[in-house]
Formats: C-alpha cells, sequence, structure tokens
C-alpha cells in the first residue's frame, strides 16, 4: 500500500471548503500553502447604543503589512434608515460583505415593501457569515442601529463565522485590546459605579456619546500603527442617520 | 485506498514572469499613468520592450503589475466585457468605475477560488477617475496610485507632492522623478517607460516607450564606498 501523506495534509487545511474544485485541492496539496488567500488590512470599528440612538464608527486607514496604501478607505456601510455596519479586517472581504448585505437588502424591499428591521439584519448577517463557515469571510464586524417598535438603540457583535451577541457597546478590529476595556470601564463599570449596564448607557447623550468615540479612536490612533487618518463617525436617531469626520494621526 | 493523481498545476500562486510598480495620478484636468516595460524572469530582466498598459476603450486605461500571463489574460477579459456591451447596442458605455468595479469583483472571485490573478492593477479614465485592485480584490479609488515595491518607495513622494490644482504635465513630472527614484532602488526597475494620460474630457494618450534620462550616478560612490565609523 501506498502512503497517503497528502491525504493527510489535505484534511489538515482547516479552512478549506468542500466546494473547492479539484485542482485548487490539489494546489493546497503541492503548494504547501504558500500563498494565503487571507490579509489583514487592519483598522478599529465601534458601535454603541444609548436610550434612542445607536453611534456606529471606524476609521478610514488601510495598511498592507507597514504601508498605507489608502489613508481614506471606508469600513462603514449604510444599511437602511435604521441600520449602520462596520467593519474590520480584510477589505477585499468587506467589500464582498457589504456588496451582497446591499443588494439583499434592496430585493427584501421590492418583496415587502418595507426597509428590513435592525434584528432581521443581525440574522441575515450572521446566516450569511456563517454561509462561508468553512471559508471565513475575514471581516469583524459591529452592527448598529435603532429598533423600529420601540426606537431603542441596539449594537451588535460579531466573530468572522457569524456567532453574534446584542449589545450596548461593542469594539472590533486591530484597535479592540486599546478601546474595549476603555469602553467598559466608562459605559458598562458596574463595579465602580454599582448599575446595570443599561441604566449607565442611558444616561450618556448622543453628543457624549460622539465626544467618547473621538476620544477612543485619538488614543487608538496614538498606539495602534493600524488605526488612524481619521474618523467616520454615523450617528442613528430616530430622525435619520447624520455622518461626521474628524482626522486622527496619520503617521 | 485511493490514491491522490496529482496533476499540473495551472495556478498561480508564486508569479514567474513579473512586472513591477505601477504609479498614477489624479491631476486636475486629468489622470496620468506611469511604469516601465520590464517584465522579469526572477531576477533576470527578460523582456525588456512590453507594453504593461491597455486600452480597452476611449477614455479608459488600465496598467497593472505582477504575473505578465496574468495581466494579459486580464486584458483579453476586459476586452469582452466591452465587446459585449458594445455589441448590445443600446447607448450604454462602461464607465472607468464599473470597470474599477468589475476588475475588483474578477479578482476577487479568483482569490476565493484559489486561483489568483496575480496582479495589481491601476484603472484610470475620463471623469478624472483613479482607483486600484490588488490581487485580493479590494477595491480602492485614490488620488494617488503606487503598486508594488512603489507603495514604499514612491507613494510618500506623490503625497509630499500632490496638492489641488496639480496639472497633469507637472503630475506627470512627479511620475517621471518617482520612476528615477525607484530605478535606483528596485532591482525589477528598468529606465524605459511608458505614460498615460486621460483627460477630463476623455482624451487618452499611451506613449510609446522611451528613456527616463536625467539620471544621477555622480552621488554613487557615498552609496557603495564603506562607511568609516
Amino acid at each position: 500500500m501506498r502512503p497517503q501523506e497528502d491525504q493527510t495534509r489535505f484534511t489538515e487545511s482547516s479552512w478549506m471548503s468542500s466546494n473547492l474544485g479539484p485542482s485548487a485541492q490539489q494546489a493546497l496539496i503541492s503548494h504547501q500553502r504558500s500563498w494565503s488567500p487571507y490579509v489583514d488590512n487592519g483598522g478599529t470599528v465601534l458601535a454603541l447604543a444609548g436610550r434612542d440612538y445607536a453611534v456606529v464608527a471606524a476609521d478610514t486607514r488601510f495598511s498592507v503589512g507597514f504601508s498605507v496604501p489608502s489613508r481614506n478607505l471606508t469600513k462603514i456601510v449604510r444599511l437602511t434608515d435604521q441600520a449602520v455596519l462596520a467593519s474590520a479586517g480584510m477589505g477585499a472581504d468587506r467589500q464582498y460583505l457589504h456588496k451582497i448585505l446591499r443588494s439583499r437588502l434592496e430585493v427584501y424591499k421590492y418583496q415587502h415593501q418595507k426597509q428590513m428591521s435592525l434584528s432581521a439584519i443581525a440574522q441575515l448577517l450572521s446566516n450569511t457569515l456563517y454561509s462561508r463557515r468553512f471559508f471565513p469571510i475575514y471581516a469583524f464586524n459591529v452592527l448598529g442601529g435603532i429598533d423600529d417598535n420601540t426606537g431603542e438603540g441596539f449594537v451588535f457583535g460579531y466573530d468572522a463565522i457569524g456567532s453574534f451577541e446584542k449589545v450596548k457597546v461593542v469594539c472590533s478590529g486591530s484597535g479592540q485590546t486599546l478601546v474595549q476595556p476603555v469602553l467598559d470601564q466608562q459605559l458598562a463599570g458596574r463595579q465602580k459605579y454599582d448599575l446595570p449596564d443599561d441604566q449607565r448607557m442611558a444616561s450618556l447623550s448622543l453628543d457624549e456619546a460622539i465626544e467618547l468615540t473621538r476620544d477612543v479612536f485619538n488614543s487608538a490612533a496614538e498606539r495602534d500603527i493600524l488605526t488612524g487618518d481619521a474618523v467616520e463617525i454615523y450617528a442613528v436617531t430616530g430622525s435619520g442617520v447624520r455622518y461626521e469626520r474628524h482626522s486622527l494621526r496619520q503617521d | 485506498m485511493h490514491s491522490v493523481k496529482l496533476v499540473p498545476c495551472e495556478l498561480t500562486t508564486e508569479p514567474i514572469v513579473t512586472g513591477s510598480s505601477v504609479l498614477g495620478v489624479q491631476c486636475a484636468d486629468g489622470v496620468v499613468l506611469a511604469c516601465d516595460t520590464l517584465a522579469s524572469y526572477g531576477s533576470l530582466a527578460r523582456f525588456q520592450r512590453v507594453t504593461r498598459f491597455h486600452q480597452p476603450a476611449a477614455g479608459v486605461v488600465i496598467a497593472g503589475g505582477g504575473e505578465y500571463s496574468d495581466l494579459q489574460q486580464l486584458f483579453r477579459i476586459t476586452d469582452n466585457v466591452y465587446r459585449q456591451e458594445f455589441c448590445h447596442e443600446d447607448g450604454w458605455e462602461l464607465t472607468p468605475r464599473a470597470l474599477h468595479q468589475y476588475l475588483s469583483r474578477l479578482l476577487y472571485a479568483r482569490r476565493s477560488r484559489l486561483d489568483p490573478l496575480y496582479n495589481t492593477v491601476a484603472v484610470a479614465g475620463k471623469g478624472r477617475f483613479l482607483g486600484m485592485v490588488d490581487m485580493y480584490g479590494t477595491a480602492i479609488e485614490t488620488n494617488l496610485v503606487a503598486t508594488g515595491i512603489g507603495t514604499l518607495l514612491a507613494l510618500p513622494l506623490l503625497r509630499k507632492r500632490w496638492h489641488e490644482g496639480l496639472t497633469m504635465d507637472d503630475g506627470l513630472a512627479c511620475l517621471e522623478d518617482c520612476l528615477r527614484v525607484l530605478y535606483y532602488r528596485d532591482c525589477r526597475a528598468l529606465r524605459t517607460i511608458q505614460v498615460a494620460k486621460v483627460s477630463d474630457s476623455g482624451e487618452t494618450f499611451i506613449s510609446e516607450p522611451y528613456d527616463l534620462g536625467n539620471l544621477q550616478w555622480k552621488v554613487a560612490h557615498a552609496v557603495t564606498e564603506k562607511l568609516m565609523i
């Protein structure tokens, strides 16, 4: 019997999908995976929700290794009047994901004569990510918006394969480790303030939320080389989506 | 147990014949692209007078680096898209932005099949359009494009010299200076270059290959002599 080394290596490719053609599968065997279909383009995304608003923010730097090919590439897409999505991770996968979602929402609009609700978009995004469970979309998403029934702000945090959680504050991407603890302390700090999350968040006005967002992005840009250039902020309220943009350090 | 039959691999995961940097700048009156005419075979300067430009239609120019055979394939695919569009005969034509998005979808689809087109492509078009697409399918619209090692050597220079109201002639001078710097330091660069200009209204001009000229080697000794510390 002949040794079956190739077969063993074949099954070891964790991210490989069964729907790849035979030539691609054999390429993996013969090339020892020298080329990767993935690249990390960095960047930080953030979403936080108050009583009647949600804020979604992201920096605009696009990095490849230590280079910055673009200082102005958006990571955010406005999906409806009530939902905004920001994604860190790989630029190409992000653009693909945003395109797919936009077209799915357009079809939904014509089929149902209404916009998709925030919670439905949240589930759609999860399903879209999970549909590529074995060749993941390398994007780390935060979805923010307001509930169309209650008008209350909510945000959803995701991993690359579709696990998600409905929260009040979430941050993803290369600056996550710098930003998330600060947000936890400021907004969900139960130890210090002895208050439940929703009450802490309820006391935060939209203007304060935007100010906090600008502060944490300036902080992340100080220490994270993949974050910087500018921060885009989308504020979702009952009266629509407001956009603003501020400079960050460019080095 | 069955054995896996290995066939010759038709996928580009390692480029063989390669082009180096492509540069582009968006100016007040149009867009300029520039790159050299070399297709290297590893460290061998194999094909010294090939064009890395392509004009699929009036008012659009694409230029690319990376695997040269993949680039030719990409040019052929682009031609087919324009041919089909022409055959519709409905008065519509692809905008430069639409082509840019098309190329990004093409490259993304190929990388997702793990059968990438190993190129970085710059797209210039009428209406002052300038964009680039990398082999993963990332689409970027910017005022400045520099691919490959040009990202490291030329982009900082271009960013320093770019300003609102830069004319195409000034832009071209900037690109020539950057290609000169690349020729000094990029071992896969050549002093024979080509440029393409697309004006705001869509007038397109691709130059014949010409010598970069004005090269300055008098300071070379300062680089090559051993430093006494």
